[in-house]
């Protein structure tokens, strides 16, 4: 019996110390101090109150194991006959009491100082997507998706064959950087296209929910340059895993450069605005409301559009991506098409309807080899991504009309599907 | 004991237990309504472990090995649903369908066709929600907080998943107010109030918790029902309503619900400790006002769940206080346990161990709590695996815990017979042991930023995510000594006085054991001897 327990512990614990024999990173035990003096500041009272709990630990189990040690039946120890006393419970009833006031009046201080949102030197507007985070930087007329990478979104398949740790930060890199300069007080603007999303990176910031017709705000004031990933921290359905936030921290002149690279402006007027004018309530804002206070043109949730089960549209469909809508008048080839299609398919269609276009039967999303869909009615495909249908999201704010055309060819001529069709961009223009 | 009447005994109005398959379908008994719940409530810890550890297989490394997310989303939810629903809440129903009418001198509960009715609602509710497994677009896997407004994007298992819900309702209020209108009419002649065994002023105090809040969510998932089938936009923002409303109605049940699940259980731990330590229990009364308490603070702390949601600052404050303030009567519960114990005479059997388990392992998932309740710190641990961590530390081994320290401590006077205790041990060790291997590591891998609800980690996470699931299949696996365990003892083994327990007082102990199928068919004397009251034991 003793040997074989042994050899079970054993049998256990060989895989464990052949994965920590591998190269990672170090282990994180604690709570990161972060780049921010409310980061640093919510360390402290995490470590205060966890030492106040490791004292208050050690006296009750202290002396629950004294008794377990001293006052056993099997050393022959005689029962006391005290089981009252009412000073000791006004005693255990205030100094817990005192001990808390204590906890909470630092606690109530960090909250305020939380909850300050206001003199912020810009404002980016954060729409959670499933599964992707827009940004708009309200002061600079920069807009752009961050969307996980390509290489993590590859190893993320089930079973792809692919280790996990030999991705550069698997699970937590991103398309597109949120570029912010650092030493600024940067304001965040809350909301969701969808469901309920929630933005955190543990570095700058704690979290705070992206709700459909709301607008929340959050701030941060980075102090040291550099990289700062997070993760989505609400459920929000099957690709929750799977949407990273990554933001880099630069210095003031390349945050300058950066905002021109992406054909933004520095102009300060609308600086100006966001940052004096324009308090956005971070609580019971609808979002009518919202969308007049907001300085973002978001039409917010239209009262006409979309049943309950429809997601909200909170982004305007006018702001949808701009670039490669241009193209050539004489269209894009087929290799071109197929080449971006099948980008685009595995980083936004894999997920439900499989790599290898097979689809999952089992949980509702159809294959796409063969599909009455995708080798039918071109017009019925379009319609599809456009504005989605059941489960699937639409995409018409999300995606490009090239990258439509090209997943929609791509999707009519992979998996043996060969219907011949190209898509271009204009096609899609003119669903729209 | 003079009114305990044995099987030989013969009227009209007591006979034994139908023969067959019948007896369990019609029967009215307590005590074979009692054991219905256990059997219930072991099955569901069973299929409600097996999606634990499907999840744990898929988390033991990074990457997708096994599942798919929707499919891991769908096990999250279920697990949590199963273990609340199915496995907890029936848990503590039958060691108060079998233990109250004892404690308080009745014959049975005051109504019990409704309790038949109570329990065989159940296997009806959990088989709706495990078809839903196999319907399009598979099981529910918004999380069992069942947000909108993803739950509303579930396939055709949300109309199943809801009436499950209030079916689970109407067998927990029907078996509420079973247990309040039987305390409060059914005492024995000179049980008062304040003389009720701690068990029985924990169930009271729980079944008006399960009466007030169980309606509420039934009143939300009814909003969900309507918004998504009949027009209706109480939850949705286009239509004018606010998915955070649903969050405030949701938690408004879903706090109550976390001491419905917890109450219970140091009303068992508060009969345990003074047993084995052959010792009164320190401050009876205390006790009971503490209770009242945690009951009364447990209404208006609901918003500590959904800090992150954007309150206003002076909400945030208020619930940061109210949610605080409840260390205090938890705390004075501790310390009591802790000074029943010191200078008692102490004897280590498998419900006291459990016992013990249960004062250490709940005060460290209360000191989480504790730190949980601090709001600058919540925007760091919200949504993370600490959260994961401090919820499985109060509800594994806090009322779990309890449930098998109940067990094993009335094993003998349900069965007649002593269980294995030296299995009993190797069960408590191995659950011990594996239950801090699986839950200690996710306190860390929270605060490193692992939020919880993900398929996939990065790999950072790796080595304690690895010992988690090594930690939760040693778990697992252990319960399987328990089942042997209790087969074992309805099967035989050395015969259990009516005492049981040395140091055992109270009317429950005063019956033979097996305890006769109706026990107290006239009420008992009360004598001062057999109540736990502070006052009466002086003399």
């Amino acid at each position: 019996m003793k040997s074989l327990l042994r050899n079970t512990v054993l049998a256990m614990a060989a895989p464990l110390l052949l994965a920590t024999g591998q190269a990672r990173a170090a282990l994180e035990l604690n709570m990161p101090r972060g780049v921010t003096e409310i980061t640093r500041e919510v360390y402290g009272l995490h470590m205060l109150i966890f030492w106040i709990c490791v004292a208050i630990g050690v006296v009750v189990f202290g002396a629950m194991i004294w008794s377990l040690i001293y006052h056993r039946h099997s050393k022959g120890a005689k029962p006391a006959q005290f089981h009252e006393s009412t000073t000791v419970e006004i005693a255990w009833t205030l100094v817990p009491f005192l001990i808390l006031i204590g906890m909470a009046i630092p606690a109530a201080g960090t909250l305020i100082k939380i909850e300050d949102a206001s003199d912020a030197d810009m404002s980016i507007k954060v729409t959670g997507y499933q599964w992707m985070w827009e940004y708009e930087y309200l002061d600079h007329d920069v807009q752009f998706f961050s969307r996980l990478d390509e290489a993590t979104n590859q190893a993320r398949q089930l079973k792809s064959g692919i280790d996990p740790t030999s991705v550069d930060n698997y699970l937590r890199d991103v398309d597109k950087y949120v570029v912010v300069p650092v030493d600024q007080k940067v304001r965040l603007l809350l909301a969701s296209n969808d469901v309920i999303h929630a933005w955190w990176v543990p570095e700058l910031s704690g979290k705070k929910d992206a709700i459909p017709g709301f607008i929340n705000e959050m701030w941060f004031k980075a102090e040291k340059t550099g990289i700062y990933r997070g993760q989505c921290a609400e459920l929000c359905g099957r690709g929750h895993g799977y949407m990273p936030i990554v933001v880099k921290v630069v210095t003031e002149s390349e945050f300058e450069a950066w905002v021109n690279e992406q054909g933004g402006s520095m102009t300060t007027d609308a600086a100006e605005q966001a940052a004096s004018g324009t308090q956005v309530a971070s609580a019971g804002t609808t979002a009518t409301d919202a969308a007049v206070d907001a300085p973002a043109d978001s039409a917010a949730a239209d009262e006409g559009e979309g049943q309950s089960s429809e997601p909200v549209q909170v982004a305007d469909a006018g702001d949808a991506p701009a670039d490669g809508t241009s193209e050539g008048a004489a269209g894009l080839s087929m290799d071109d098409l197929m080449a971006q299609g099948k980008k685009v398919y595995d980083g936004q269609c894999a997920a439900c309807h499989q790599v290898d276009g097979s689809g999952m039967a089992a949980a509702g999303f159809p294959a796409m080899k063969g599909s009455p869909v995708a080798t039918g009615d071109l017009a019925e495909h379009i319609d599809q991504i456009l504005n989605g249908k059941g489960a699937m999201p639409p995409y018409k704010d999300t995606l490009s009309d090239e990258e439509i055309a090209a997943v929609i060819t791509y999707e009519r001529n992979a998996f043996g599907n060969e219907t011949g069709d190209i898509i271009q961009p204009a096609d899609i223009a003119d669903a729209r | 004991m003079s009114e305990a009447h044995a099987h030989d005994h013969h009227d009209d109005h007591h006979h034994g237990p139908e023969p067959g398959i019948m007896r369990w379908i019609k029967t009215t008994n307590h005590k074979d309504l009692g054991t219905l719940y256990m059997w219930f409530s072991f099955t569901m810890f069973m299929i409600g472990g097996m999606m634990a550890l499907v999840i744990r297989a898929e988390l033991f490394q990074p990457g997708l090995q096994f599942v798919d997310p929707g499919f891991f989303n769908s096990m999250t939810t279920m697990h949590a649903l199963v273990m609340i629903f199915g496995g907890v809440m029936p848990g503590f129903v039958g060691l108060a369908n079998w233990m109250v009418p004892m404690m308080i001198g009745a014959s049975d509960l005051a109504l019990p066709r409704i309790n038949n009715w109570g329990f065989w609602i159940l296997p009806f509710a959990f088989t709706l929600l495990l078809s839903t497994l196999f319907v399009d677009g598979g099981a529910p896997a918004a999380g069992w907080t069942m947000y909108p407004p993803l739950v509303l994007q579930s396939g055709d298992s949300l109309p199943l998943l809801i009436f499950a819900v209030h079916m689970m309702g109407v067998s927990s209020i029907t078996g509420a107010i079973n247990i309040v209108v039987t305390i409060l009419n059914m005492r024995a002649p000179g049980m008062t109030l304040l003389k009720m065994p701690l068990f029985v002023w924990t169930w009271l105090i729980t079944a008006y918790l399960l009466i007030a809040v169980m309606p509420v969510l039934a009143g939300a998932v009814t909003m969900l029902l309507t918004d998504r089938y009949f027009g209706t936009s109480f939850f949705s923002a286009a239509g004018g309503g606010d998915p955070v409303m649903f969050q405030h109605i949701f938690w408004f049940f879903g706090h109550p619900e976390v001491y419905i699940m917890i109450l219970p259980a140091f009303g068992i731990i508060s009969m345990i400790i003074p047993v084995f330590a052959r010792k009164t229990l320190f401050g009876y009364d205390s006790m009971v006002y503490a209770t009242a308490s945690i009951a009364f603070l447990s209404f208006i702390v609901w918003a500590h769940h959904m800090f992150t949601v954007g309150m206003p600052v002076a909400a945030e404050l208020f619930f940061m206080f109210a949610t605080m303030l409840i260390a205090v009567p938890t705390g004075v519960k501790v310390f009591n346990w802790v000074a029943t114990m010191w200078k008692g005479s102490m004897s280590f059997e498998t419900p006291m161990l459990f016992a013990l388990a249960f004062v250490f392992l709940f005060t460290i998932g209360g000191f989480s709590g504790l730190m949980l309740a601090i709001v600058p710190a919540d925007f760091q641990y919200h949504d993370s695996y600490f959260v994961v961590a401090h919820f499985h530390y109060v509800l594994v081994p806090g009322a779990v815990f309890s449930i098998m320290a109940g067990v094993y401590f009335w094993l003998p006077k349900w069965t007649g017979h002593m269980y294995d205790e030296k299995l009993g041990k190797l069960h408590f060790w191995l659950s011990t042991i594996f239950v801090n291997v699986t839950f200690f590591p996710q306190h860390f891998s929270g605060l490193a930023g692992m939020p919880r609800r993900i398929p996939d980690y990065a790999t950072q996470f790796a080595e304690f995510n690895m010992i988690s699931s090594i930690g939760a299949f040693g778990f697992g696996f252990s319960q399987l000594i328990l089942l042997f365990v209790v087969i074992k003892c309805i099967r035989g083994g050395q015969p259990a006085t009516g005492r049981v327990w040395e140091g055992a007082r109270g009317l429950e102990w005063s019956i033979p054991s097996p305890a006769p199928y109706h026990s107290f068919e006239t009420p008992p004397d009360v004598p001062d001897s057999e109540v736990t009251s502070a006052q009466e034991q002086h003399a």
